[in-house]
């Protein structure tokens, strides 16, 4: 009965952007992006109309300023960060949990590990995991703050993690001030913390021609390995997805569907722990400051539903993303406003959902018929009783 | 054959199907169906699932429109574009689930979208109209609706009655019923029967469609026998019988189902003594329940839903904690150990709604493998999943328990109910357990699957696993078990010896408490 009301199916319309069903070959979701892009650029061509644009001057000013060896560069790097955020709440989706905590629990766990890095001097085959370690246990710690309510008060994850972050706000405004963890600098008003140990400075990878690329790219990417492995390959994956997709189905089969939210959330937490490192570990100032990088936990979350929950998939949206920031600028240039690059990322999300529920929609039919004309064919060759599976499968799952 | 001479002498059919064909991706639902409908007749319509009655119904009520064909309804040719053509044409439906809102009155429920309005500038409901009408449909064909009474506080038999009494308010002359007693007891089903018999006499025209044949033969003025899509016969039912009715719906003699000796003393597997839990989130609860299952026998659990069933399971499976008694299996007590525990110990489980608790439907169908048996050592190694092995398992148990399915790459949700309830069967058993607990094994499945699933839960017992069989099919509890054990309000009131019970006696436990 509730399945009809109108919450019910708004839920269910939410859960489906979250966390799709996947598809099954390469080639559907090459049809799927198609679609995507087709749609993207038909929106993108009406907005430079109406500007009275034409996109040969597009093309060639993101040409000229935004694809310098610099910008491919600058990306990657920004890339690592929201890669690193969107794996973050992918996990959490898969669970369909919205951890909108990512924002506080990065924040908190980069400001631990700036703290830690300039108090603590180790060399630095110590030292970097030492800092990867803190923040992510801070970042972990917090985020466990929200799936301990879930879990046992049944607080809605959003509302918690959104209150969350204004609290992780005030904590690092408290512990920033300079009596406490923070440190006065000559002649400026920037409240940050002290300058980290050098041994905590991660090496950048020089790439002959373009630039530096943070050395913890290559961390991010294997963050993005052991997501695939996890969910793929072992029985907490396994678990997480039989207790997000069928909780009683999990129940029964021995998954506590609630430790299971415990653990995704601080899971998704640990991992939000890891999006501030690249630039404190990696760029110029070594310090956590007011003007260290925030909101990202929404940045995190549109790359998760762009790149379906998929190591790969999340690597593609997050590039992109920093592409489409990357070509604000030039856009102004030519008298495009910037606002233009947030339209463009909020119909690439449109886009991709709608045409990954377009194509799944069609495989799921030509499964359908598939499983019927076999099961038919067999009826028909062993004179088993007749199976027409015109009404059953179809209507038990409406 | 079908045509029948009316009171006033003219020859005419209420209803009148002709050539109906309709056609979903890659399957002809109906293939040019004709059904003639005498008017003033109960005229059932059997088939099995998948059949294309559920279609058919759809074209007759207005929700689907036929690729072809034509209908009639009172020898005039209609077109239904919507459920409300064919309500204006004098078509009504009974759903198999009923469509009431229980915080309402039955009066609320009758009137909801056709309310009567006074005739004044404000448009009031004309509520005492509309009680007086609902008193005189009610009388009329004696079905002992109260308007005021709150939907809440009836029985299942009488919630049936009030949507009828709902189709009737809003002018029906020809109804179609779908599965009107699959949610109801032995005595409420009879009793139900008997007053749609007597819409008939008062000129109603009934369209049933129903899975117990017994039922269809007993009430039915005409029968007509769908087969994949097609009317395979058209009979009477004082030329046939049920045997004949399922060999015409099934195509083929159903096949034998393997002898075992019944009734037998056999050692001891299972024992629940003095069994009560919390309520369950279903609002359920054990109380004292006592039970015992021995290594090769089939235990069946009859009762009316909602009384336990549900809880029962989870208790046993250790999901819904006991307040008090114990669960005993091979000697060892269960208290204190995880569900996963007694999956790998010994504890088979199908569970009774197959779409929500026995697969992964958006999943490849070879995940669903894992579901239960995250702990077998054959598919997993500690916290790894053994993909290889897992599939492999998977495409044995599609080729042992004959899942039509042409790969085990497609997700679940393409396979038809009963093959996928073959998997489920399949894959449990598999894991050779020492207790199977299957609850409505068969619900909703095929002739074939359901022989099938038979067969298998017969032969499962003949090597010694302990079957706890929960179904609301009673045919199936007594072709089955040895022992048929009552449930009524969370506790077991009747042990019955299946091989010479009668439906009567199993009907009176039911409700014997309750009154």
């Amino acid at each position: 009965m509730s399945a009809g009301t109108l919450s019910g199916r708004l839920d269910a319309l939410v859960r489906r952007v979250v966390s799709p069903p996947r598809l099954t070959s390469l080639a559907l979701h090459l049809l799927a992006v198609g679609i995507a892009l087709v749609f993207a650029v038909i929106v993108l061509a009406g907005i430079l109309a109406a500007y009275g644009t034409a996109p040969s001057a597009v093309i060639e000013v993101v040409g000229e300023y935004a694809l310098t060896p610099a910008g491919w560069v600058a990306m990657v790097n920004k890339g690592t960060t929201y890669y690193l955020a969107g794996l973050a709440a992918a996990i959490g989706f898969r669970m369909y949990l919205f951890n909108i905590g990512i924002d506080g629990q990065y924040r908190l766990g980069v400001f631990a590990a700036a703290v830690v890095g300039a108090a603590v001097g180790l060399p630095m085959v110590l030292q970097i995991p030492l800092l990867v370690l803190t923040a992510c246990v801070v970042a972990g710690a917090w985020a466990a703050i929200a799936a301990h309510l879930k879990a046992s008060r049944g607080v809605s994850e959003v509302i918690s993690t959104i209150m969350l972050n204004a609290v992780a706000t005030g904590v690092i405004a408290f512990l920033i001030a300079p009596e406490r963890f923070g440190a006065a600098e000559e002649g400026s008003n920037n409240t940050q913390t002290a300058l980290m140990n050098e041994s905590g400075w991660m090496p950048a990878i020089h790439v002959p021609g373009l630039g530096e690329v943070y050395g913890f790219t290559v961390v991010a990417v294997l963050v993005g390995v052991l997501f695939w492995v996890v969910t793929e390959r072992t029985r907490f994956g396994f678990e997480q997805r039989a207790s997000g997709a069928a909780p009683r189905a999990a129940l029964l089969g021995g998954t506590d569907p609630r430790r299971m939210v415990v653990l995704t959330m601080v899971a998704s937490g640990v991992v939000a722990g890891l999006v501030g490192l690249p630039e404190l570990l990696g760029a110029t100032s070594h310090r956590y400051g007011i003007s260290f990088p925030a909101g990202l936990a929404w940045v995190g979350l549109s790359i998760a539903i762009v790149g379906r929950n998929h190591p790969v998939g999340v690597a593609l949206g997050a590039l992109l993303w920093v592409f489409l920031e990357r070509c604000a600028l030039p856009l102004d240039l030519i008298g495009i406003p910037t606002e233009v690059v947030a339209v463009v990322q909020a119909t690439v999300v449109l886009a991709v959902v709608t045409s990954y529920e377009l194509v799944h929609g069609m495989s799921e039919r030509s499964a359908r018929r598939r499983a019927a004309a076999f099961a038919r064919g067999r009826a028909d060759t062993t004179e088993a009783p007749a199976e027409t599976a015109a009404e059953s499968p179809a209507e038990e799952h409406a | 054959m079908t045509e029948q001479t009316t009171p006033s002498g003219s020859t005419a059919t209420a209803v009148e199907l002709d050539g109906i064909t309709k056609t979903y991706p890659g399957v002809v639902a109906n293939d040019a169906v004709t059904l003639r409908v005498a008017p003033g007749t109960v005229h059932a319509v059997v088939g099995e699932n998948g059949a294309g009655k559920s279609t058919l119904m759809k074209i007759l009520y207005g929700t689907t429109r036929p690729d072809h064909g034509t209908i009639r309804v009172d020898g005039r040719p209609v077109s239904f574009s919507s459920p409300a053509d064919a309500i204006g044409a004098g078509i009504g439906m009974v759903f198999q689930h009923f469509k009431l809102a229980e915080n309402l009155t039955v009066l609320d429920n009758v009137i909801l979208g056709a309310e009567p309005m006074r005739r004044s500038r404000f448009g009031a409901i004309d509520r005492e109209a509309a009680a007086e009408r609902i008193r005189d449909l009610s009388e009329r064909y004696g079905l002992d609706v109260d308007p005021d009474a709150l939907v809440a506080d009836l029985g299942v038999g009488r919630r049936q009655r009030v949507e009828l009494v709902k189709v009737l308010y809003r002018g029906a002359r020809i109804l179609i019923l779908d599965e009107p007693t699959a949610l109801l007891t032995v005595q409420e089903s009879a009793d139900l029967l008997g007053r749609i018999r007597g819409l008939c006499a008062d000129g109603l025209t009934v369209v049933f469609i129903s899975h117990h044949l017994d039922e269809v033969v007993g009430i039915s003025d005409a029968i007509t026998v769908m087969r994949r899509g097609r009317v395979v016969a058209d009979v009477r039912p004082g030329e046939t019988d049920t045997h004949e009715l399922a060999v015409l719906m099934v195509g083929a003699e159903p096949a034998a189902l393997p002898l075992r000796a019944r009734g037998a003393v056999r050692p001891p597997l299972l024992a629940l003594d003095r069994v009560s839990t919390g309520r369950s989130p279903g609002g359920g609860r054990l109380d004292q329940l006592g039970l015992e299952v021995g290594r090769g026998e089939i235990v069946g659990v009859a009762g009316v839903e909602g009384n336990g069933q549900d809880e029962l399971v989870d208790a046993l499976l250790g999901v819904l904690p006991l307040t008090s008694g114990s669960v005993v299996l091979d000697g060892e007590d269960l208290a204190g150990r995880s569900t996963a525990d007694r999956r790998v110990g010994g504890i088979g489980c199908i569970p009774q709604d197959r779409q929500r608790e026995g697969v992964l439907l958006d999943e490849p169908l070879w995940r669903s493998q894992l579901l239960g048996h995250l702990h077998d050592p054959r598919l997993t190694r500690g916290r790894w999943i053994k993909v290889g092995a897992v599939r492999r398992a998977a495409e044995t148990v599609v080729a042992t328990s004959d899942v039509r399915v042409p790969s085990i790459d497609l997700p679940a949700s393409a396979l038809s109910g009963g093959n996928q309830q073959k998997f489920i069967v399949g894959r449990e058993l598999d894991a050779e357990p020492d207790l199977l607990v299957a609850a409505q094994p068969t619900r909703g499945v095929d002739v074939g699957a359901q022989r099938a699933i038979w067969t298998r839960l017969i032969g499962a017992a003949e090597r010694g696993t302990g079957v706890l069989l929960i179904s609301a099919d009673l045919e199936e509890l007594l072709t089955l078990s040895d022992r048929i054990v009552v449930m009524v309000r969370g506790t077991v009131v009747a042990v019955h010896e299946a091989e010479t019970v009668t439906v009567a006696e199993i009907g009176r436990s039911m409700t014997q408490a309750v009154a």
